[in-house]
C-alpha cells in the first residue's frame, strides 16, 4: 500500500481525537505494550507478529537433554548416513529439527522421550550400557529388531513404533534441508518457463502432446 | 466500563463488509463508478509483493517446522492465508452432535489468498436444479443473466483453459493453458481408455499478461503463497489494490463488524458498528448502502445479530431463512503409487500453482443413484519436499523390487533406505472429487444463545448432516478413482474407503465452498435476497458473497461470486441513478 493510502486508513481508524476516557487510555496503553513487545522480537518477512513471537518463544526453550540429543543424532545418522551423494541426517540438522518440532507439536514429546528411554532400557538389558555407549555393531543389533515392522517380534512393537516415528522425522528433516533438496534432485522453486515434459522423457514413456 | 462509541462524521455512499472475492469486486466496481466506499476488513493488510508478507520462493528450511501447519496458518507456514479452522478467541459451536468445520481467513483478500484458483462457470443446469431433478430449488436467474458478467470477469481477471463446448461447463474467454505434466499426460491417456474426459484445467492464473499492473506466471507452483507478480487472482492484489487507486475507497483493516445499524422509522440500514481489533475501541460507520461480503456464514451471522424492535429475527430475515440451506461441496480423495515413475529423470515440473488438467462431470445423473455430479482434481509430480515428505516409507518400500530386482522387507535404515526415498520421489499421484450437495433447510447455522467471541459478539452454532445423496456420490467417486488408478497402472494407497466412513466423504466445511445461507429468490417468504442480491426486507442492504447462492454446483464458487457481485454492483449503480436507492 502506498504511504498516502495507509495514512488514510490510519487516520480513519484512529480518528485523532485525544479524548480522555478510561477506554481510550487503556487502548493507548495496549498500543504501547504492543510496540514494546514488537521491539523485543524481530519479525521476519512472511511472518505475522503472532507467529514471530510464538516461534521466538519456542526457540528460547529446550526440550531434549544433551544425552537425548546425542542419541537422536546417532539414530538419525543410522537412518540416513552420509554416502557418495550427500551428507548425513545430523549434518543436515535433523536433531535440531526434531527438537523444534516436539516443542511446536507437543503431542510428539512423550513418544520421543519415552521411545529414547525404551531404547536405553533395551540396550541396558542386552549390553549393560545405554545406547550411545554401545559399539555400532551392538547398536545395529537393536535397530535390526525394530526397523522392519512386518517381521519384528511382537515384544519389540513399542520399539518398532518409535523407530517408525524416528524414521519419518529423519526423512522429512533431511529431505527438506538444503542438503536433502539437492540430494533428491528437486529442481524447481525458481522463476522459469514451463514448456512441457522434456522430449527424451516423453519418448521414454511413449507419450506425446499430439 | 463505559464505552465511547466513536462515530465517523462522514456518510459514505456504500459500506462494504469483507474484502474477499465478493467485497473486492463490489469495492472496485462501485469506486470506479464514483461512489465513496468504506471497505471494512476484519483482518490485517496484506500484499504478496511486500517483503513483509512474502512467502513465495522460500525454501522449506527457512521455516523451522519446514512448512508444517500451525494454529496461525492451517495450511502451513508458507501458505498465504492467515487463520484456518480455529481462530483464537473466535469459537463456533455445533448442535445435535453434527459436524461443520468453518475456515476463516481474516486478512485483506480473505480466502482468495488460499484457494486453488479453479475458476469454473456454473452451467445452464446449475441455475435450475429443481427443474432438472426435482430437488432443492431453482435460482431466480438463469445462465443467460450471468453470462455477460462471467465474460467481463474473464477479461478483467484472466483465466486459462481450452474451449471444450460442454453443455453444462461453459467455456470462458480463455488464456492459453499450460501443457500437462508427465503424470497428467498419463491421466489423460488413462481417462481416454475408460471414457472419463480429462481436459485442460481452468485456473485464474495469467499465462499471458493482460494489463500493466500484473505480470504473468513464472511457474513456481506456489499460487497458494500469494504471487509477487500478481499473476494469479486474489481479491487483495487484483481488486482491492486497483479500487484504492481510484481514491474513492477508505480501507479499514482490523475492523470486526458487530452488526448492521438500522433506522427504526424508515426500516433502512444506516451503516454498521465495528470493533477495532487492535485498539479494542468501538466505532460506527454511516453509509447509504450496506453491502455484506463477509463470507456466507459470517454475513448470515451479521444479519442474525442485527436485531432490533423492527427486525426481531435479525435483519433481512422476515422469512426466517437466513442461516438455512447452508451447504458445502462434497469431497473425497484417493492417492496411488505409480511404479512406472520410479527412478524418474529430474527436471523442473513445478508448473502453475495447481493442476494442468481436470475432469468435469461427465455422466448423466438420471442413470445413477445420486442426483448431482462432481469434478475431479489431480495432483502429483516432483514437488518441493517439505514437512511430511517421506512419511510412511515402511508401508511402501517393501512392496516394490529394489534396483537389484530383489524384494526386501519394508522399513529399514541406512544407505539402501536413503536410496529408496530418491527412487520413490515423484512417483505418487492423488485425485479428489468435488461434488454438488443438495441444499437442505435443516442444514443451517444460527446464533448460539449462550456463547460469545472475545469481542462479545454472539457466535454461530452449526447443524449439518450429509444425506444419502452425498454419501452415494462419494461412493461413486471412490469407484471412479480406482478405475482411473487401475487404467493408469497405478496401485491405490491404503484400503478403499467404505460405508464405515461414508466412503471418505470429508466433513462439511472442509472443502471451504460453503454457500446458501442468505439465498436469493423471487418469493420473499422463502428467500432473503432478490435476484440482484438485494435484501427483500431492506432495500439498501445487499449480500455479495456465497451466501446468495441457491445451490452450489459441482464447480468452485469463486467465479460465480465475482460475477454476481459485479451484477449486484451494476444494479446498485442503476438504482442510485434512478433514485430508488
Amino acid at each position: 500500500m502506498k504511504r498516502r493510502e495507509s495514512l488514510k486508513a490510519l487516520t480513519l481508524s484512529s480518528f485523532g481525537i485525544a479524548a480522555v476516557n478510561p477506554q481510550e487510555l487503556l487502548s493507548e496503553q495496549r498500543d504501547l505494550q504492543k510496540a514494546m513487545a514488537a521491539e523485543e522480537v524481530e519479525i521476519p518477512g512472511g511472518r505475522t507478529k503472532e507467529e514471530a513471537v510464538y516461534d521466538a518463544k519456542l526457540m528460547s526453550e529446550t526440550f531434549f537433554t544433551p544425552a537425548e540429543l546425542t542419541t537422536l543424532t546417532v539414530l538419525s545418522d543410522i537412518i540416513i548416513p552420509a554416502d557418495e551423494k550427500s551428507g548425513s541426517a545430523s549434518q543436515s540438522g535433523v536433531p535440531q529439527f526434531i527438537e523444534f518440532m516436539v516443542k511446536d507439536q507437543p503431542r510428539w514429546q512423550t513418544p520421543f522421550r519415552g521411545g529414547l528411554r525404551w531404547l536405553d532400557l533395551e540396550s541396558q538389558k542386552r549390553f549393560g550400557k545405554i545406547f550411545t555407549k554401545c559399539t555400532s555393531k551392538e547398536q545395529l543389533q537393536i535397530v535390526d529388531d525394530i526397523a522392519y515392522p512386518s517381521t519384528a517380534k511382537p515384544e519389540m512393537s513399542q520399539g518398532v513404533a518409535f523407530f517408525n516415528t524416528m524414521r519419518n522425522f529423519t526423512a522429512t528433516g533431511f529431505f527438506s534441508s538444503e542438503i536433502g533438496i539437492k540430494d533428491i534432485g528437486y529442481m524447481g522453486n525458481t522463476p522459469n518457463q514451463w514448456d512441457g515434459v522434456p522430449a527424451d522423457v516423453l519418448k521414454q514413456y511413449g507419450l506425446s502432446y499430439d | 466500563m463505559s464505552f465511547q462509541i466513536k462515530e465517523q462524521p462522514t456518510v459514505f455512499d456504500v459500506c462494504i463488509v469483507g474484502s474477499g472475492a465478493g467485497g473486492g469486486m463490489a469495492a472496485y466496481q462501485l469506486a470506479k463508478a464514483g461512489a465513496k466506499v468504506a471497505l471494512l476488513e476484519a483482518g490485517g493488510y496484506y500484499d504478496p509483493a511486500d517483503p513483509k508478507y512474502i512467502t513465495q520462493l522460500k525454501w522449506p528450511w527457512e521455516s523451522p517446522r519446514r512448512g508444517a501447519s500451525t494454529p496461525f496458518r492451517s495450511f502451513g507456514d508458507f501458505d498465504a492465508a492467515w487463520g484456518g479452522w480455529d481462530l483464537d478467541g473466535e469459537p463456533y459451536t455445533h448442535k445435535g452432535g453434527t459436524e461443520f468445520d468453518w475456515f476463516r481467513s481474516r486478512m485483506l483478500g480473505g480466502r482468495t489468498n488460499h484457494w486453488g484458483r479453479i475458476s469454473l462457470r456454473f452451467g445452464p443446469n446449475d441455475f435450475k436444479r429443481k427443474s432438472v431433478d426435482g430437488l432443492g430449488d431453482d435460482w431466480p436467474i438463469s445462465y443467460d443473466d450471468v453470462k455477460p458478467y462471467y465474460d467481463q470477469v474473464d477479461k478483467l481477471i484472466g483465466v486459462f483453459g481450452e474451449a471444450a463446448n460442454l453443455p453444462n461447463d461453459p467455456d470462458s474467454i480463455f488464456l492459453p493453458p499450460p501443457k500437462p505434466r508427465l503424470h497428467e499426460l498419463m491421466i489423460k491417456k488413462a481417462g481416454k481408455s475408460v471414457n472419463i474426459p480429462v481436459i485442460p484445467a481452468r485456473l485464474s492464473i495469467l499465462t499471458k499478461p493482460i494489463n500493466e499492473d500484473r505480470g504473468s506466471c513464472f511457474y513456481c507452483h506456489q499460487c497458494n503463497r500469494g504471487c509477487q507478480a500478481y499473476a494469479d487472482f486474489s481479491s487483495s492484489s487484483v481488486l482491492v489494490k486497483p479500487s484504492l487507486k481510484t481514491g474513492n475507497v477508505t480501507l479499514l483493516t482490523n475492523a470486526m463488524v458487530r452488526e448492521v445499524l438500522t433506522d427504526q422509522t424508515t426500516g433502512l440500514a444506516t451503516g454498521v458498528s465495528y470493533v477495532d481489533k487492535e485498539k479494542l475501541t468501538e466505532h460506527t460507520i454511516k453509509a447509504k448502502i450496506v453491502v455484506l461480503a463477509a463470507s456466507a456464514c459470517e454475513s448470515s451471522r451479521l444479519l442474525l445479530n442485527s436485531k432490533s424492535p423492527r427486525f426481531p429475527n435479525g435483519l433481512a430475515n422476515s422469512s426466517g431463512i437466513v442461516g438455512k440451506y447452508l451447504h458445502d461441496s462434497t469431497g473425497a480423495s484417493r492417492s496411488a503409487f505409480m511404479p512406472m515413475l520410479m527412478d524418474r529423470k529430474r527436471y523442473n515440473e513445478d508448473g502453475v500453482g495447481g493442476m494442468h488438467v481436470y475432469t468435469p462431470w461427465w455422466l448423466d445423473n438420471k442413470k445413477l443413484d445420486f442426483p448431482r455430479g462432481y469434478h475431479i482434481e489431480y495432483g502429483g509430480g516432483m514437488g518441493m519436499p517439505g514437512y511430511g515428505f517421506g512419511w510412511g516409507m515402511e508401508n511402501t518400500n517393501g512392496k516394490y523390487a529394489g534396483p537389484d530386482g530383489k524384494m526386501k522387507t519394508g522399513g529399514g535404515y541406512g544407505a539402501s533406505l536413503k536410496n529408496d526415498y530418491r527412487r520413490f520421489y515423484g512417483a505418487s499421484i492423488g485425485m479428489s472429487g468435488r461434488g454438488e450437495a443438495v441444499a437442505r433447510e435443516d442444514n443451517y447455522c444460527e446464533i448460539d444463545p449462550n456463547v460469545v467471541d472475545k469481542f462479545g459478539i454472539p457466535v454461530l452454532r452449526f447443524h449439518y448432516k450429509w444425506s444419502d445423496y452425498e454419501v452415494k456420490q462419494a461412493k461413486h467417486m471412490q469407484d471412479t478413482f480406482e478405475e482411473i488408478i487401475h487404467a493408469l497402472g497405478g496401485i491405490p494407497n491404503g484400503s478403499k474407503p467404505g460405508p464405515e466412513n461414508d466412503y471418505g466423504l470429508a466433513a462439511p466445511g472442509r472443502i471451504i465452498h460453503e454457500v446458501g445461507t442468505v439465498r436469493m429468490g423471487n418469493d420473499p417468504k422463502s428467500s432473503a435476497l432478490n435476484k440482484y442480491s438485494q435484501a427483500h426486507d431492506v432495500k439498501n442492504v445487499f449480500v455479495v458473497d456465497g451466501g446468495s447462492f441457491v445451490s452450489q454446483a459441482d464447480k468452485n464458487p469463486t467465479w460465480t461470486i465475482l460475477a454476481l457481485s459485479w451484477r449486484a454492483s451494476d444494479y446498485i449503480i442503476d438504482q442510485v441513478k434512478q433514485k430508488n436507492l
